[in-house]
């Protein structure tokens, strides 16, 4: 395969600077975050970055809401991390660098068969459905431990045939070797992903998210278009999950569960569902609440549900058309008499935060940590969980916060609607002359 | 010669009630023919029956020869039918271009390839680039469906429609909520966008009617109760009984200049 030549003759300058820039930071990111936790998060926002971009590949193009994702990126574990026991045990010949693809057929197997029937329909029914095969697969990882293991999971040591000095001395046993195997799936399938958003079947994906009754009457059968495009994000989604397998050896039930479908969903929307590149975001932020936040507080899950919330009612367009939106005030010189909002809302944001988290974080600590005594440590403040002085005060904070968040958001809204406003002007002047 | 589309005893019944009550239609090759009636008499059924939207109840369909009732809409089209909507319906989220683009692709031979980049399609593009200038939308290339005005999307309901190359066109309400000068403008923008085609059009404007078509069929209550040139129509007692005769279509005819 050399799409080298074609991508070429697709990409402009522009597109170029920016892929080069993305394989640069992959490649340099170890050698700034080097410690070992850095390399553990590092491999894992590569899985997180294939595997939201293959759910994109239905949500944000296909307008198909699927609730089971994590069925074909956990599957796809499944499949890899047996037949990375296998290749360690000498009875199934593959190199170690190669079970991500063992992954990636797995999933397009299992996509080909369950797609059959989810992608059927199209909006609510083929959520339900999703949902319903997501639950059924679920169950079966419970009731079948001779393929998934039980409640242990199935586990595999990715270093096979460690003895001699075999490729090079690579033994994928140090993580930063992994990492690199990780980082070159990474490329190659976003890349690959990326060149699919500009096939013929990749924009009649599009129209029928858009509208797909019209397609019916311009020669394509929706379903077939939802199923092939569900195959091949089926396929991406194996391969991240034998990235999976390969980079944490063990693949357990939760890998196909409900929790991780969702997380797939969350973060994908947090990041921008409408851009290609903003499943890559969610998949940043992804790793950094499931292996940080989750460090900082138990209340981790809360802060997230928050957060999505607030996406959802005031920037559905995820961070990503956050980005976009700005970057275009800022082609019309704009940006900069928006700057002074953005550090006010900020400013009153992190205020409404610090009382609210607070509030959050003594209930918690009333409900989890009572042994430990009343006093808890936040912000760098000892706040007594049980003194009403404590709470009145963040709650006092909270709420002033947050009628000065208010008061500045309704003054932005209308700022930013002026600005639109004369973006909209300057183009039709452009147009007119 | 040849028949394009013909109707033979089509009926169709939602429930209990018939709305289509055996209709027979031939249309030659090449025709111009405009459908009219009054509210309710099955008009736009008519059309989602012969564009496989609907399965007809009973009866048969057949397009160029071949019998089509019963198909599925996509493969009617593939068949050389294309149809126009009345409620615009184009893909709001892609642009003037891609949507034009979208409509070429299957008539090329593209189908469902993930193999191959669109920007190497040179004849897709072309054709696309060649329809957005048909429908004078070339300075709305790259502006997304949804952000045109209403005429605009119009055009481009249209642009989408003939994109394929159907040799056969229905328009449904084509002109529906245009103010009357943009009417003038688009009916010459169709006459110049179908020449060649065999073309039925579904019209309440009876400027429309009498400036686009070389035949008329009116349909009252599921059945064609004439079928003949404009001036035979316009004569016929049945017709201006149930239809033609209210003062209103008068003045819009002569509006048109007929």
């Amino acid at each position: 395969m050399t799409p080298s030549a074609n991508l070429y003759g697709a990409l402009g300058a522009r597109d170029m600077i920016i892929w080069a820039l993305f394989a640069g930071v992959l490649l340099v990111a170890p050698l700034v975050f080097s410690s070992g936790l850095g390399i553990t998060m590092l491999s894992q926002v590569g899985i997180a970055i294939v595997a939201c971009l293959s759910f994109n590949m239905l949500l944000g193009q296909g307008g198909m809401l699927s609730f089971g994702h994590a069925v074909y990126s956990g599957l796809g574990s499944f499949v890899a991390i047996h037949a990375l026991k296998a290749a360690g045990a000498g009875t199934f010949p593959v190199p170690v660098s190669l079970i991500p693809l063992v992954g990636g057929i797995a999933g397009l197997g299992f996509a080909v068969l369950f797609g059959f029937v989810t992608t059927k329909k199209s909006g609510t029914t083929f959520a339900m459905i999703t949902l319903g095969i997501g639950e059924l697969v679920f169950a079966a990882s419970l009731m079948i431990p001779e393929f998934f293991g039980g409640e242990a999971g199935v586990a595999a040591n990715r270093v096979v045939g460690a003895s001699g000095g075999k490729g090079g001395g690579i033994t994928f046993g140090p993580q930063i070797q992994v990492y690199y195997l990780l980082a070159l799936y990474t490329i190659v399938c976003t890349a690959g992903m990326y060149a699919f958003t500009r096939t013929p079947l990749g924009r009649m994906l599009n129209a029928v998210r858009d509208n797909p009754e019209r397609v019916e009457f311009i020669g394509y059968n929706t379903q077939r278009v939802r199923y092939i495009s569900f195959i091949i994000a089926g396929f991406f989604a194996g391969v991240a999950g034998g990235m999976y397998a390969l980079n944490f050896e063990i693949a357990t039930a939760e890998v196909v569960g409900a929790g991780r479908s969702g997380a797939y969903l969350l973060f994908t929307f947090l990041g921008g569902a409408t851009f290609f590149f903003g499943p890559i975001i969610g998949a940043v932020l992804m790793v950094v609440a499931f292996v940080l936040l989750s460090e900082f507080t138990k209340a981790w899950l809360l802060y997230l549900g928050l957060v999505f919330l607030l996406m959802v009612m005031y920037a559905p367009g995820g961070i990503a058309s956050l980005i976009m939106m700005n970057l275009r005030v800022a082609k019309f010189g704009k940006l900069r008499g928006l700057l002074g909002w953005y550090a006010l809302l900020a400013l009153t944001g992190i205020v409404t935060f610090c009382g609210v988290a607070s509030l959050i974080e003594m209930v918690y600590h009333l409900q989890l940590n009572e042994a430990m005594g009343p006093v808890l440590h936040f912000l760098g403040l000892d706040l007594d969980a049980r003194s009403a002085a404590t709470w009145v005060g963040a709650l006092a904070v909270a709420g002033i916060g947050f009628a000065l968040f208010e008061f500045t958001r309704r003054r932005f809204a209308v700022r930013w609607g002026d600005v639109q406003g004369e973006i909209e002007a300057a183009i039709r002047a452009r147009e007119a002359a | 010669m040849s028949f394009a589309i013909e109707l033979k005893n089509l009926r169709k019944s939602f429930g209990k009630t018939e709305i289509i009550r055996g209709t027979d239609l031939a249309v030659l090759a090449g025709e111009r023919v405009a459908i009219i009636g009054p509210n309710g008499a099955g008009k736009s059924t008519l059309f989602n029956l012969i564009s496989g939207r609907f399965g007809p109840t009973s009866g048969e369909i057949v397009l160029n020869g071949q019998r089509i009732d019963g198909l599925k809409p996509f493969e009617i089209a593939r068949m050389g039918l294309a149809r126009s909507f009345q409620i615009t319906n184009i893909f709001s989220r892609l642009s003037v271009f891609e949507n034009l683009r979208c409509g070429v692709l299957w008539s090329l031979g593209y189908k469902y390839a993930f193999w191959k980049f669109l920007a190497g399609l040179d004849d897709a593009n072309a054709q696309a680039d060649k329809l957005m200038r048909m429908i004078k939308l070339d300075r709305k290339r790259d502006t997304l469906a949804m952000n045109l005005t209403y005429a605009e999307q119009r055009a481009l309901e249209i642009g989408i429609t003939i994109a394929g190359g159907a040799n056969v066109v229905l328009l449904d309400e084509p002109t529906a909520g245009m103010s009357k000068s943009e009417t003038s403008r688009f009916i010459e923008l169709i006459r110049e966008v179908t020449v060649g085609k065999t073309l039925l059009t579904v019209e309440h404007d009876m400027g429309v009617v009498f400036g686009l078509a070389d035949k008329i069929a009116v349909l009252v209550y599921g059945e064609v109760i004439a079928f003949d040139v404009p001036e035979a129509v316009r004569a016929n007692p049945r017709v201006q009984e149930a239809y033609l005769g209210s003062a209103l279509a008068d003045a819009q005819a002569a509006a048109a200049g007929h």
